[in-house]
């Protein structure tokens, strides 16, 4: 057995909860990294930039 | 009209977008929202009134069901939904839709034939037996052909986009597109019964015993998650900022709440078999999930309704906007419901019970409804070349008359569910049960009466919305007194 893949399946596998909370954390962090503001912001202005002519 | 005309025709030169195909599913969604509401009250009245299935067995109760669920659902919402994305993905990413025209018509074509095929398939007596999955295995590998097909034009126009980021409603719209695929595939593995001999139509499931019924609740639970919430939470995040005239109240909140929603919904289907043969671990791992649900529900409720903060006085002065605000909050009701009763010491008085289907209700017409009829009112002017709709007045009638129709159905399903769960679990002294199962039965009547009522207001909002869409199609504008007199009504 590979002892990589035997890592992977016995130790890793078992605690995928525990990865996926640390990946959600992450993107909790990223979104609110107060670097990311004034981009996250900005991209609230996306439906207000359409080619739509004003009637 | 000539005006109106004109209009029309100008719009035709300059918009990059390409609406007509829009237009027909907004279309669709008015027709098969009538047709909807109507199967569904007719059955709640049979439900009060047994005799009106006719005594045929085309119109019982076991086969109309279907028809009302997937007329409301696939067919009402799904027209809804399709029809949005185009209209949102092609904005918002400044691209015209991929595939143009001849895709866009073959979406829409094979969507509503499909519809429309297994609408008479149910009455015929063709059915999974699967709930919200009941077409027979033929019409799934249509189904599975369609949708495939509108991926590619969802997908493929996100990918063309001129604008570097994607927009949060799109990331919604695509996590009901992929999940809706997997689901659907998932669940409706089956064995056509014509390669051992039985007939062509019917099939058999692939799973049995617990994993059967796992497997129809993971599919269940998450066409809920995904097709009435993600969908719809889709509609509200483009459609309240554009009606509202103002950003999302926090962009950053909304990308927290699409990967929690992501992240928790999945797993939440077990609470749909409480004290079933399902393993204890499962259940108990679906009532946790459906409680954790509780935060991004209610984060993205506050996102959509801080929104208005500084223009809450749209809620008063626009009935467009009061239909969107009611629906978020009719979503953060809802959300705060569904959780507590996945928990399992209420799931033991409400499982079985009419307050499911109160609950189902509240948040089937109170939010996806709802939500749909801001959008449509707001997309048919602006489809059409109108400055506003036919009649903001008509759309206040709609309002009122459909709200009060939500709260009769879902406080009669309340009273009648809750007292049926106590009926159920109520022993005399000597330990034997204290009502027969007619009892119970006999009990509800009343209250399945007062859900019809409430059917038929919701129903004749409606008509009145297909009424006032049909108008502003025509170009036709209310008389300025009676649009005077609609602000004092309104208020």
């Amino acid at each position: 057995m590979n002892p990589v893949i035997d890592f992977v399946e016995h130790v890793l596998r078992p605690l995928w909860g525990l990865w996926v909370m640390i990946l959600f954390l992450g993107i909790v962090f990223w979104a609110y990294r107060p670097k990311n503001k004034g981009r996250f912001d900005s991209y609230g202005d996306i439906p207000f930039r359409d080619d739509d002519k004003e009637r | 009209m000539i005006a109106a005309t004109a209009a029309l025709g100008q719009r035709a030169e300059t918009s990059p977008y390409l609406d007509d195909v829009v237009k027909k599913f907004v279309l669709a969604a008015v027709f098969w929202g009538v047709v909807g509401f109507f199967v569904g009250d007719y059955i709640a009245w049979e439900l009060a009134f047994p005799h009106l299935n006719l005594d045929l067995e085309w119109t019982t109760f076991g086969r109309l069901r279907p028809v009302h669920t997937s007329a409301v659902i696939f067919a009402f919402g799904g027209n809804v939904l399709i029809g949005t994305s185009f209209y949102v993905v092609q904005r918002t990413c400044r691209a015209t839709l991929f595939g143009g025209a001849g895709l866009g018509n073959i979406i829409f074509w094979g969507y509503n034939s499909f519809i429309v095929m297994a609408a008479a398939s149910y009455v015929l007596g063709m059915s999974q037996g699967r709930e919200y999955a009941e077409p027979e295995w033929w019409l799934d590998i249509y189904l599975t052909v369609v949708w495939v097909a509108y991926l590619i034009a969802f997908a493929g126009t996100i990918m063309k986009r001129k604008e570097a980021h994607i927009y949060v409603a799109n990331w919604f719209y695509l996590a009901f597109i992929l999940t809706i695929a997997m689901l659907h595939i998932g669940n409706n593995l089956a064995i056509p019964a014509v390669f051992f001999g039985g007939t062509w139509w019917k099939s058999y499931s692939l799973y049995s015993g617990a994993q059967d019924a796992m497997t129809q609740w993971w599919y269940g639970h998450n066409a809920v998650g995904f097709f009435l919430t993600a969908g719809f939470l889709a509609i509200m995040y483009y459609f309240v900022p554009k009606r509202a005239e103002r950003p999302v109240y926090s962009y950053r909140l909304s990308i927290v709440h699409f990967w929690a929603l992501i992240f928790l919904y999945i797993w939440a289907g077990p609470h749909h078999l409480h004290y079933t043969a399902l393993p204890d671990w499962t259940q108990t791992l679906g009532m946790t999930f459906s409680v954790m649900l509780w935060m991004p529900s209610w984060g993205g409720m506050i996102n959509g309704l801080m929104t208005l903060s500084g223009a809450w006085d749209k809620l008063r002065t626009d009935p467009v906007m009061r239909f969107l605000v009611t629906s978020v909050a009719f979503y953060g009701m809802s959300t705060f419901e569904g959780p507590m009763m996945a928990i399992k010491a209420v799931n033991s008085l409400s499982h079985y019970t009419d307050w499911t289907i109160g609950h189902v209700h509240s948040g089937a017409l109170g939010w996806v409804a709802f939500v749909s009829f801001g959008a449509l009112y707001y997309l048919v002017p602006k489809l059409w070349g109108r400055k506003e709709v036919y009649s903001l007045r008509l759309v206040g009638v709609h309002f009122w008359v459909a709200t009060v129709g939500v709260l009769l159905y879902i406080t009669a399903m309340w009273i009648s569910g809750i007292m049926q769960g106590l009926m159920w679990r109520a022993y005399d002294n000597l330990g034997f049960l204290q009502y027969s199962f007619i009892e119970t039965v006999e009990a509800m009547h009343p209250y399945y009466v007062l859900r019809a009522t409430g059917g038929v207001l919701f129903l004749t909002g409606g008509l009145v919305m297909a009424y006032n869409v049909w108008r502003t199609i025509r170009g036709d504008v209310e008389a300025a007194g009676a649009v005077r007199q609609s602000v004092a009504t309104a208020r």
